[in-house]
């Protein structure tokens, strides 16, 4: 028997499972980023959307993957031009809930700039960004988060490099909302997913996502973690000076601005025939 | 046949968490299994696989008890005394050339944790039907732990060098 046109009419609450697409993640066993996509698919279901209602977008790396095993729209992208694509997306498409995916590597050097004036204007976007301070696929070397003494074949004695603070970054350069997360408790980071997605404006989550192949050594994140001791300010220079002196493993929402979102203009329609002509040379 | 406690809001809330507690271990196996089969690690991913559905057939037991038809898609997360419940292995605890001995160290580890979880709730002021919930469960969990040792005589103990691989992934290997 069909079921009675009002049943059908009311769309059916979706469950994590079903924003998971039938491709198996090819991440190393143990590795964090299978709890950051639970942990999205998590918040997807938390925050009732659905996937043709929302887009992935993601740029290199193993984080970067992460559209491909989601059954919403997905555009793995071109190395640290993850937030360039998406933030097109967005403004061509303000009716879509859009995600950015990255890890250390692709986002902060490699799309480093981006990253900086994505902040800047403040288009409401979610850019989740999985640190494991190494860049994995390409077999280890020091990214742009490693610390300066993590010394390893590729790096004998280590960097001896500053690492890039991503938060401090991320609020200098006009962030609307800031977040540590950590994998190892996907439900806590799929409500800092959820809250950011909720969030009007750019929203930046770091999530201390462990290599347990390059870095094994950060299974012992899971024992430093802890949360974040006071509650988000709106204050950017409060902000400023306790993400500048926390030890990097709070984990909580850090920051929530009351900047407006960047909106595009309004359209002045037209065609595609007339958007080509404008291109003619 | 054994009396029921009588359901009320804070034996609900328990079942609730028992619930979620299944749930989340029932997850995590099923992710461990998924991540060794794409390894190709099978003896020890089908291991998984059988722990995921025991995990499930306990979740299955408890919407029976309650009469839940379901639970809501997504539970609340419970603040737990970690970050997880206390039946979920921790994400992190796979290699890729793992045995299953390990397995059953990680699902031995779980269930101890579970029963202790339990007798802590049995041993609480918690209201009287919660807490014989609570002592019935930990029992439960004593006997899974009891099984699970059983299991471990049953395969091979992993030698010294069950992690050694001539063409290892990392190069600091």
């Amino acid at each position: 028997m069909n079921a009675p046109v009002a049943q059908l009419e009311k769309p059916i609450a979706l469950q994590a499972k079903d924003f998971k697409s039938d491709y198996k993640p090819v991440w190393c066993p143990g590795c964090g980023d299978y709890s950051v996509l639970s942990a999205i698919t998590k918040a997807l279901a938390l925050l009732d959307l659905r996937p043709e209602n929302v887009a992935v977008v993601s740029g290199i790396g193993c984080s970067s993957r992460i559209p491909a095993y989601t059954t919403c729209y997905g555009f793995h992208g071109v190395h640290g031009r993850a937030l360039p694509a998406a933030t097109g997306l967005k403004v061509a498409r303000p009716d879509l809930t859009v995600l950015v995916a990255s890890g250390d590597g692709d986002g902060y050097s490699i799309g480093g700039n981006h990253f900086l004036h994505a902040c800047r204007r403040n288009v409401d976007l979610t850019y989740i960004v999985m640190d494991n301070h190494v860049y994995g696929m390409t077999k280890g070397q020091p990214s742009p988060t490693t610390e300066p003494d993590w010394s390893s074949k590729l790096a004998p004695g280590g960097t001896g490099l500053r690492e890039f603070h991503p938060l401090v970054i991320a609020l200098a350069s006009g962030a609307n909302f800031i977040a540590r997360a950590f994998s190892g408790d996907p439900n806590g980071c799929a409500a800092l997913i959820a809250e950011a997605v909720r969030h009007p404006g750019f929203s930046f989550i770091e999530v201390l996502s462990p290599c347990v192949t390059f870095r094994p050594e950060q299974r012992g994140w899971k024992d430093a973690v802890h949360p974040a001791p006071v509650a988000f300010t709106d204050d950017p220079g409060r902000a400023a000076r306790r993400i500048m002196t926390d030890d990097g493993f709070n984990i909580g929402v850090l920051y929530k601005g009351n900047r407006p979102a960047y909106a595009a203009p309004a359209s002045k329609g037209g065609s595609v025939e007339d958007l080509d002509k404008a291109f003619q040379l | 046949m054994k009396a029921k406690p009588k359901p009320s809001g804070q034996y609900a809330d328990f079942m609730a968490r028992a619930y979620t507690i299944e749930l989340e271990a029932t997850e995590r196996y099923a992710q461990f299994a998924e991540q060794l089969e794409t390894h190709n690690n099978r003896e020890v991913a089908q291991l998984f696989r059988k722990l995921a559905d025991i995990e499930a057939l306990h979740a299955k037991r408890i919407l029976e008890e309650m009469k839940w038809p379901s639970m809501p898609a997504l539970p609340p997360a419970y603040a737990w005394d970690g970050v997880e419940g206390p039946e979920t292995a921790p994400f992190d605890s796979l290699h890729y050339l793992m045995q299953p001995w390990h397995a059953l160290e990680i699902a031995l580890r779980c269930e101890l944790e579970a029963q202790r979880y339990y007798e802590g709730i049995a041993a609480s002021a918690a209201p009287r039907p919660v807490r014989a919930a609570a002592r019935e469960m930990a029992a439960e969990e004593a006997e899974h732990v009891s099984l699970i040792r059983q299991w471990m005589q049953r395969v091979p103990q992993p030698k010294a060098d069950w992690d050694a691989d001539p063409d290892p992934p990392g190069v600091n290997g």
